[in-house]
């Protein structure tokens, strides 16, 4: 059935035959739709597949969902977006989808599994070998296990094993909402906290029909951008360091601190915990704070423009980022990539622009490349330059008004779809209501869930020394995508 | 009387070389706008690591053991014969600039057959790339030792250093200059600083030396650090002595003006190493083989003469 995204809808009303399922679902993915999730909800003995297809041109989502009892038609050998969430609900709910390639286990979650313990991908052949990282590493990041298989220095494939970082967030969420349940969201990623915690108050809101008010749309804006400044500034410095570039490196790592520092002024909170709840934000911003923010912003931005305008003017670095990580456009799209790293292969998706929320009605920013660790680099620098400029013109021009809009009860048997455009890119909460007003089904989709095959391609026939840049350029999130 | 002066020189050297990365840190600090860590810092992980006790895996043999002490003694060796601001050393002979090439093959040998002994990935990859690149620097190296020696008429590097005078850069400055910029060269890939390698990076797949060191610990690590070191002041004393032709005479003023020079050195690598970025690694052999062209070409411009 049609919807569109922040707007609730009956769930009953989604519910097709198997077959007309599948043969919509094939077909809509097949005139541009893009899977937003694709997951199984437990009814009786049974299982309800639903699929979200969000059509990025027109800004339009569509919801299916079906019955089944065992086995089902896999869609990924034609659709290989599909091939992660294929993946989940074989593990989630045993059952199958038939004629999936390789139905490994993705987050390690079912009695007896242990992370890491899988069957994984074999190279055979005289000077052929295995190149085996994590899962715990020598920097202080997230665990997850690499595998390169390799002739010297050349890379055939990467494979990557994640799961580690599994804490059943989702499951949290059913039964509420409550007390806890936008620090569920805000602790999803902790690097997007803004991003999840906006995508969750978004499904809360479209689920209670209520408006947020034009100023904590605007405010929540704000925060968001901040966390795009400051989440964009570092990853270039991390990844000038990457390459051995001293000034940028250093002068980036500082100035990230300043973008986290403005949002600590906002909020208390470097990272922007506890600022949003459904309905509104929980902190304003007077007169005192906007003009000491604007001087901020400007000062930090002028600095981030010289530190990363170094990088651009030096060409041994260009020569290492050009032609480095390279992710084709039909791979991009293929996989179903988002954000910075679609925009930076040529795809155009954009949340903001593509299916606008709040404060992004009138949005506009065209970004492409050619996918290279270069482009993904300029993208985030284009994002930066635009962030910085809604960020000033919202708060010289902040509406007055409430903070908040009352939230009552969830509407029951109700489902809506919640889509964010994060730092790392679209972030999608589908929430399923029961019949007593609580929440009876909760699903995330992160960026990384889609991205971290994107750098997987990204390495293929790659250097193995490049992986550090590479994975850099994509800087995902192991905990987003194990949940 | 005559072995007081080459000794103290000597003694000097092994003091003095952990400065040099001091040194180097400073500057790379300072262009960095960060205040850098202390300039004697290596002094204080080396005293750290020679109190520790090391861990061995089970799976190394006495090969493993044996790499950093062939290492740091071939280096200790090297220095005996390196001349110091243009002096003789104390053990000098003719011929031994091939002597120490042999001595230095001879660390590297050690230290990636102690890198192999582990088995681990990451130390096969980094001994790989090491060789690789030891393929192109060697030649370059000795090819400029070579040209020298026909510059200078001699066979020794004491001899070398000594013969060369303000009047043989008069006669031969572009000769000195080509061989001066590719020891440069030489030395940046040798002692695995940007733009060949980056010393401060933690990410093992795209080390060189660095991960060669990776399973070593307490005093082992100590050796090879100190070994480090040393080399850097090796490749660093040729360029000195190389630049440094003017014999004054007074032994003090000489020795204090080449130990000027070693910093300036030292503070020149900094200055490569915070203004520009790592090669990618296929492009390292290019450098290298860039240093081997100049070396070449001294050498031809040298027979031409």
């Amino acid at each position: 059935m049609k919807t569109g995204h922040l707007s609730s809808f009956d769930f009953g009303a989604s519910d097709i035959d198997v077959g007309i399922f599948f043969e919509t679902a094939a077909s809509r993915l097949a005139a541009g739709g893009r899977a937003l999730a694709y997951f199984a909800v437990p009814e009786g003995a049974a299982q309800r597949l639903v699929m979200a297809v969000g059509f990025d041109r027109d800004g339009r989502v569509e919801v299916y969902s079906t019955l089944v009892a065992g086995p089902f038609r896999a869609l990924t050998p034609s659709f290989p977006q599909l091939h992660l969430f294929e993946r989940e609900i074989y593990e989630t709910c045993g059952l199958k989808p038939e004629g999936h390639p390789w139905l490994k286990p993705i987050r390690f979650n079912t009695p007896g599994s242990v992370p890491g313990v899988a069957d994984y991908f074999t190279v055979h052949g005289s000077q052929v070998h295995e190149v085996a990282v994590g899962p715990v590493h020598a920097g202080v990041i997230e665990p997850g296990h690499f595998r390169f298989q390799c002739h010297g220095e050349r890379v055939f494939h990467l494979e990557i094993m994640l799961g580690y970082q599994h804490r059943g967030v989702e499951k949290r969420l059913v039964g509420g909402p409550d007390e806890r349940s936008i620090h569920y969201a805000e602790t999803l990623a902790g690097d997007t906290t803004i991003g999840h915690a906006w995508a969750y108050c978004g499904a809360v809101e479209s689920l209670c029909g209520v408006n947020v008010p034009p100023r904590a749309q605007i405010i929540r804006g704000v925060m968001c951008e901040l966390e795009r400044l400051a989440n964009h500034t570092g990853d270039l410095g991390a990844m000038a360091g990457d390459v051995g570039y001293l000034p940028t490196a250093s002068f980036c790592g500082r100035l990230r601190g300043d973008f986290l520092n403005m949002t600590a002024l906002i909020c208390g909170n470097r990272f922007g915990r506890n600022m949003l709840k459904p309905g509104g934000v929980n902190f304003d911003l007077d007169h005192a704070l906007i003009k000491e923010l604007l001087f901020r912003l400007d000062s930090s931005y002028r600095d981030v423009e010289d530190a990363v305008s170094l990088l651009w003017d030096t060409s041994s670095v260009a020569d290492r980022l050009e032609g480095t990580g390279v992710v084709s456009k039909q791979a991009a799209e293929g996989l179903g990539l988002v954000g910075p790293a679609a925009r930076a292969s040529g795809v155009g998706l954009d949340t903001r622009r593509n299916y606008p929320y709040g404060p992004y009605e009138r949005f506009t920013l065209g970004v492409s490349g050619s996918g290279d660790v270069y482009s993904r680099a300029y993208v985030r620098w284009l994002e930066i330059q635009k962030s910085a400029e809604l960020i000033r013109g919202w708060l010289e021009n902040l509406p007055a008004g409430p903070l908040e809009a009352e939230c009552g009860a969830l509407k029951p048997d109700s489902a809506a779809v919640s889509l964010v455009e994060g730092w790392r890119g679209q972030i999608c909460h589908f929430v399923i209501t029961g019949a007593e007003e609580k929440i009876r089904h909760y699903k995330v989709v992160d960026p990384s869930f889609h991205n971290w095959q994107g750098l997987a391609m990204a390495m293929r026939g790659g250097e193995i020394s490049d992986f550090p840049l590479c994975n850099k350029s994509f800087n995902l999130s192991y905990c987003g995508r194990d949940l | 009387m005559e072995i007081i002066k080459p000794l103290s020189q000597y003694l000097a050297v092994m003091v003095l070389s952990p400065l040099l990365l001091g040194v180097i840190n400073r500057v790379k600090a300072f262009f960095a706008g960060r205040r850098g860590h202390p300039t004697l810092q290596l002094y204080f992980d080396l005293y750290k690591l020679f109190s520790k006790t090391p861990v061995y895996s089970r799976t190394t043999t006495w090969v493993f053991r044996a790499g950093p002490v062939i290492g740091v003694s071939a280096m200790v060796t090297v220095l005996a014969v390196l001349p110091f601001a243009g002096r003789p050393s104390f053990l000098s002979f003719e011929g031994d600039f091939i002597f120490i090439i042999y001595l230095l093959g001879l660390a590297r040998f050690a230290t990636v057959l102690a890198a192999l002994d582990t088995g681990s990935a990451f130390e096969g990859m980094g001994a790989s790339r090491e060789m690789q690149f030891a393929v192109f620097a060697e030649p370059a190296f000795f090819l400029g030792l070579a040209a020298l020696a026909r510059v200078t008429g001699q066979t020794s590097l004491a001899g070398m250093f000594g013969a060369l005078t303000g009047d043989t850069w008069r006669v031969a400055a572009p000769v000195l200059v080509l061989l001066t910029a590719s020891f440069f060269i030489v030395l940046l890939a040798e002692n695995s600083r940007v733009p060949a390698d980056d010393p401060a990076t933690h990410l093992e797949l795209t080390m060189i030396h660095e991960v060669m060191a990776l399973d070593h610990s307490g005093p082992d690590l100590a050796y090879i650090l100190y070994g480090a070191s040393l080399k850097l002041w090796v490749f660093g004393s040729l360029i000195g002595c190389m630049v440094l032709p003017r014999h004054s005479g007074s032994w003090a003023s000489d020795c204090a003006l080449f130990l000027l020079v070693m910093f300036v050195v030292a503070a020149a690598v900094g200055v490569v190493e915070s203004s520009m970025a790592r090669l990618r690694l296929i492009k390292v052999p290019y450098m290298l083989i860039t240093a081997f062209a100049f070396s070449a070409l001294a050498l031809i411009f040298q027979m031409g003469r």
